[in-house]
């Protein structure tokens, strides 16, 4: 583990405390996505990952790569945009395909009914 | 000493994100309808590409890169793709 | 028909392109390419070029928005923790009438609700300006409304309009 103690010990217990963070909210999304009870409230549970989850193992290897020196530190930018266009698309997509199948079976969740208009 | 806690935290980090992997998983596999499989996968792609990274920072390479931001394109594209069959029954109209 | 229809996309494409390969003067010919027929491709999906008006207020949305992720990562942990055991939580959906119609406004909106956790973008109707949101916690008061609009929507209408 020669690079890791290349570190000054400052900036290297910030980078585990980013990494514990992101490790930390990631599982709990995970683990909400497994116990929450119905399906629109499990929407919400993997954003935590991709939020803050994410963001703190990518500032925790930002940190550690350009400390190093090793390379520039806009790779986990990209990363990091890259996860937050993507995310708010696939889960819109899938509300929406969600809620048109519970509509076509004729179970609407309450709170949804309105017009009945086929989704463009 | 610093660099045995930062060791040990990134280790203890693979664990944990392997640990949410299979919760990710385990929806994907239980359901109990097609959109909590999918959900599950997306979630499992996120997981994964975060142990990537983490496993890079551990070994002090910069190779990890590349292959998190393979699977981030592919994770975003396969699940799109899923999402758009269930509300449509079909992908490309 | 201009060289760039979209100069952010061809910057961000060239910078991308460098990244991944090396900063080599071979390599930023190649990404410039790459990025400039990007930017043709990128225009063949939206005809408009996307204004900004203010980016003074885009800054400030930025940070309002960084703020929001923090308090409400805290808040939805906090809930998947004691899911069950203390207070009962209660999910649902709320309907919120959109004043804005940029196009361009309404996807950062979308993006803003859905990257916060505890809320999630399910529908929106163009007809009639109607957003259907799902919230994880409806306890804390119905002001729902109030908050999405008064947070959020008058600083992008500023921003987009």
């Amino acid at each position: 583990m020669s690079h890791l103690e290349q570190l000054p010990p400052v900036v290297a217990l910030l980078i585990a405390g980013f990494v514990a963070l992101g490790t930390i909210l990631t599982l709990l999304g995970t683990i909400g996505l497994v116990r929450l009870p119905s399906f629109y409230e499990r929407l919400h549970a993997p954003t935590l990952g991709t939020s803050w989850g994410a963001a703190g193992i990518l500032i925790g290897s930002m940190l550690m790569f350009s400390t190093l020196g090793s390379r520039l530190v806009i790779h986990e930018v990209f990363l990091g945009l890259l996860i937050m266009l993507t995310t708010p698309v696939t889960m819109m997509v899938l509300g929406r395909a969600a809620l048109h199948r519970d509509r076509a079976e004729g179970r609407t969740p309450p709170g949804t009914e309105g017009p009945e208009q086929p989704l463009k | 000493m610093s660099a045995t806690i930062l060791s040990a935290v990134l280790t203890v980090s693979q664990i944990c994100l392997v640990a949410a992997l299979v919760l990710a998983v385990m929806r994907a596999l239980r359901g109990p309808r097609a959109q909590d499989r999918v959900l599950g996968l997306d979630t499992m792609y996120v997981c994964a590409m975060l142990l990537l990274v983490v496993t890079g920072m551990q070994h002090g390479t910069i190779y990890q890169f590349e292959g998190a931001l393979v699977m981030g394109v592919l994770g975003f594209v396969a699940t799109t793709a899923m999402a758009k069959f269930l509300m449509r029954g079909e992908v490309i109209e | 028909m201009t060289l760039l229809p979209h100069p952010i996309v061809t910057v961000v494409l060239t910078i991308l392109w460098m990244v991944l390969t090396g900063f080599t003067l071979g390599q930023l010919v190649l990404g410039l390419l790459a990025g400039i027929l990007g930017g043709f491709a990128y225009r063949r999906i939206t005809p408009r070029r996307i204004v900004v008006k203010r980016p003074g207020a885009m800054a400030r949305l930025f940070v309002r928005v960084a703020g929001d992720i923090v308090r409400s990562n805290y808040d939805v942990a906090r809930l998947i923790l004691s899911e069950g055991r203390h207070h009962r939580r209660k999910a649902g959906f709320v309907r919120i009438p959109l004043d804005m119609t940029n196009p361009s406004g309404l996807a950062v909106l979308a993006v803003i609700v859905t990257a916060t956790p505890g809320t999630a973008w399910i529908e929106y109707e163009p007809r009639n300006g109607q957003l259907l949101l799902h919230v994880f916690d409806l306890i804390e008061g119905d002001d729902w409304v109030h908050t999405i609009k008064s947070r959020y929507e008058s600083l992008l209408m500023e921003i987009f309009e």
